[in-house]
């Protein structure tokens, strides 16, 4: 086991070398560039490949044909190049291809701050691409979750053939901490078809609704669309089709949101006010729960770990209990998250406290708004 | 079926997925026919070669070859193949598309997987239009040309995708019609073996949504337009290739040169910094 002190990016790219990732396409964008680099300097010495593509569309179409080539790939970006990575990503969900898709957040709209730290890009990776798909998204808080989580999220892509996103911010991607580079997450490999090729139908599956996709030059001579597809992966453009083929993709992925979904919890037990927070600001929101407490406020804190799908059930339980008052929801935006927490807070009063201007809360902001909301 | 009764080309299509869309009188038919023939004549191994295709009607081409294919979205088929050829260099990579797919969305990484030498083949079905949303306006439309979107005639100069291709870095470079089916076939094969960034364009109808908004009404009408136009060039200067309405059409084999590939090139320094250990500090 190795201890290097090295930045979320850095970690996050020695996660997916980890992880068993030899092909990293990409277009540098800021606040993202370091995993792009960081890649270029060791993926050759791994034998894999690095590419610096022409622009982000190229970027994630190259890791889906890397992918079906049968290496795992990966690409990196921030908000804009997210927005240009969307329709290919769509493309990864219906032909079931793992990858990952790594995301340093920064302001937007448009250009917005392109060194500065936002979360503004939560609804896009949940909703950015076009038609109905459920997405698997991870949200480090630290580096060394940059590096374990970047690890899971190859596990899971390729254990649900299907791409995996890890959203981080600016302000994560950028700090350097002690990171230890270990080797206890068990890496996954995904499934090679057993069956005879005569047989073999690409989009056929058991109970679990993940299929087992051939690499390609494997002797299966598979046809993978975007269209809407039977289980031969032969387009079939009609309601019947859409809707079976439609369900399964959300039904692998939502039937197993017990086993995605993980969150961490401090101070929950008697809390009369939970903070709901993930990546950067859940480290400000725990030192801010921390000083509720010292100050007699019961207050406790939510972590999100995995934010899509969404811990509905965490939050529904939790906002069951009788003793909780109300829910605060930080975050470096004008409200997205914070939409999915009120719809889970079976009525309780739910604060959203914005933050604008690429810098992450103060504890003071988030311990006002704790204080605030036990006094009314 | 007896086997003599078999087509010989049987195992090259997907036969379950026949009858294809294609329009009466569209030249895709003899373009993919020309390229089941050439895998043939070539000698390649069935199972290594990978079709690749983008969005339209040459976009169909990947689901009716039975080998590994692929049908992504529009414009990048290209970056697509190229993440399959750099993963697996064993693969043989085929993008089989048409004009709009590749010069219009697709333009930008076109020029950059010639630039860079990628080993694959890019075929171009060329029918000067958007088939199959309906007849508009695409990127090698002729000047003057009608179509739903240039009611008046297209007033924007079209590429010429040969002197596109070569300026780009391609290592082979040829155009056909239809027409030539026989030496499309040979093209097709030869490229197939070629190492590095191959492109062939190939000139085919479109009565549908083409020919008739320009005096072509039927396949044939335009396939009568090449034997009267197209000149057999080999060699010729790409800059003279242009597409014209009223003048020649030049055809043939315009590049064929060496140069290393990108993954070539990438091979060497991975042994390099293995064995010389650059780039540690």
């Amino acid at each position: 086991m190795v201890e290097r002190f090295i930045s979320g990016n850095v970690a996050c790219a020695e996660g997916a070398l980890k992880a068993g990732c030899r092909f990293f396409a990409g277009y540098p964008i800021t606040p993202s560039t370091e995993i792009a680099e960081h890649m270029a300097l060791e993926l050759p010495k791994y034998d894999g490949i690095f590419i610096q593509m022409e622009d982000e569309l190229a970027s994630m179409a190259a890791i889906l044909g890397a992918s079906a080539a049968g290496t795992k790939s990966m690409t990196a970006t921030s908000g804009p190049g997210f927005s240009l990575m969307m329709e290919n990503l769509g493309l990864g969900i219906m032909m079931e291809l793992p990858c990952v898709l790594v995301n340093i957040q920064r302001a937007g709209p448009s250009t917005g701050l392109p060194t500065l730290a936002a979360q503004g890009d939560m609804m896009q990776a949940r909703w950015g691409s076009h038609g109905s798909y459920e997405i698997i998204a991870l949200t480090p808080s630290s580096p060394q979750e940059l590096y374990d989580l970047t690890i899971r999220a190859f596990n899971l892509a390729e254990e649900y053939s299907t791409p995996v996103l890890v959203m981080s911010d600016e302000i994560v991607g950028h700090m350097c901490e002690r990171v230890s580079l270990h080797s206890e997450i068990e890496i996954k490999n995904r499934k090679i078809p057993s069956r005879p090729k005569a047989k073999y139908r690409v989009y056929e599956t058991g109970e679990d609704l993940i299929p087992t996709i051939p690499n390609a030059g494997t002797g299966y001579r598979i046809h993978l669309t975007g269209l809407t597809h039977d289980e031969r992966g032969y387009p079939a453009i009609n309601a019947e089709t859409q809707e079976r083929l439609v369900k399964r993709l959300n039904d692998k992925i939502t039937k197993n949101a017990a086993s995605l979904v993980r969150v961490e919890q401090l101070f929950t037990e008697d809390a009369e006010v939970i903070v709901v927070a993930y990546g950067i600001t859940a480290r400000i929101a725990a030192a801010a729960v921390r000083e509720a407490r010292s100050n007699n406020i019961k207050a406790g804190l939510l972590r999100l770990i995995t934010v899509w799908p969404f811990p509905d059930s965490v939050l529904k339980e939790l906002a069951s209990r009788e003793k909780l008052r109300s829910l605060i929801v930080p975050e470096l935006n004008y409200g997205q998250i914070y939409y999915e927490v009120e719809r889970c807070s079976r009525g309780k009063s739910t604060t959203l406290v914005p933050k604008m201007g690429g810098e992450a809360h103060t504890c003071n902001e988030i311990y006002s708004a704790i204080k605030k909301s036990v006094s009314k | 079926m007896k086997a003599e009764d078999k087509h010989p080309l049987t195992d090259y299509v997907r036969e379950d997925r026949m009858p294809h869309i294609w329009c009466s009188g569209c030249g895709l038919g003899t373009a993919m026919s020309s390229f089941v023939e050439a895998v043939k004549k070539a000698k390649l191994e069935a199972d290594n070669l990978v079709i690749v295709s983008g969005i339209g009607c040459a976009g169909r081409v990947a689901g009716y070859l039975n080998f590994d294919s692929y049908h992504t979205t529009h414009g990048r088929a290209i970056p697509f193949a190229l993440g399959l050829k750099l993963a697996n260099p064993k693969l043989k990579v085929v993008v089989f598309s048409g004009d709009g797919d590749l010069f219009a969305i697709g333009g930008n990484h076109f020029i950059h997987a010639a630039r860079r030498n990628i080993d694959m083949l890019v075929i171009c079905v060329n029918n000067f239009n958007y088939g199959m949303t309906g007849g508009q306006v695409g990127p090698t439309t002729p000047l003057e040309a009608r179509t739903t979107t240039t009611p008046y005639g297209n007033i924007e100069h079209p590429f010429n995708l040969p002197y596109l291709a070569c300026a780009s870095g391609a290592v082979y470079v040829a155009r056909w019609t239809v027409l030539d089916a026989r030496r499309l076939t040979n093209s097709i094969a030869e490229a197939l073996n070629k190492k590095g960034f191959s492109f062939i364009e190939i000139l085919a109808p479109c009565p549908t949504t083409y020919g008739k908004r320009n005096k072509l009404p039927t396949g044939l009408d335009e396939l009568e337009l090449y034997k009267k136009h197209a000149i057999l060039k080999h060699g010729a200067d790409t800059k003279e290739a242009d597409i014209v309405i009223g003048k020649s059409i030049i055809t043939g084999k315009f590049i064929d040169i060496e140069k290393p590939t990108f993954s070539e090139i990438y091979a060497e320094m991975v042994h390099k910094i293995k064995s010389a250990k650059i780039g540690e500090e």
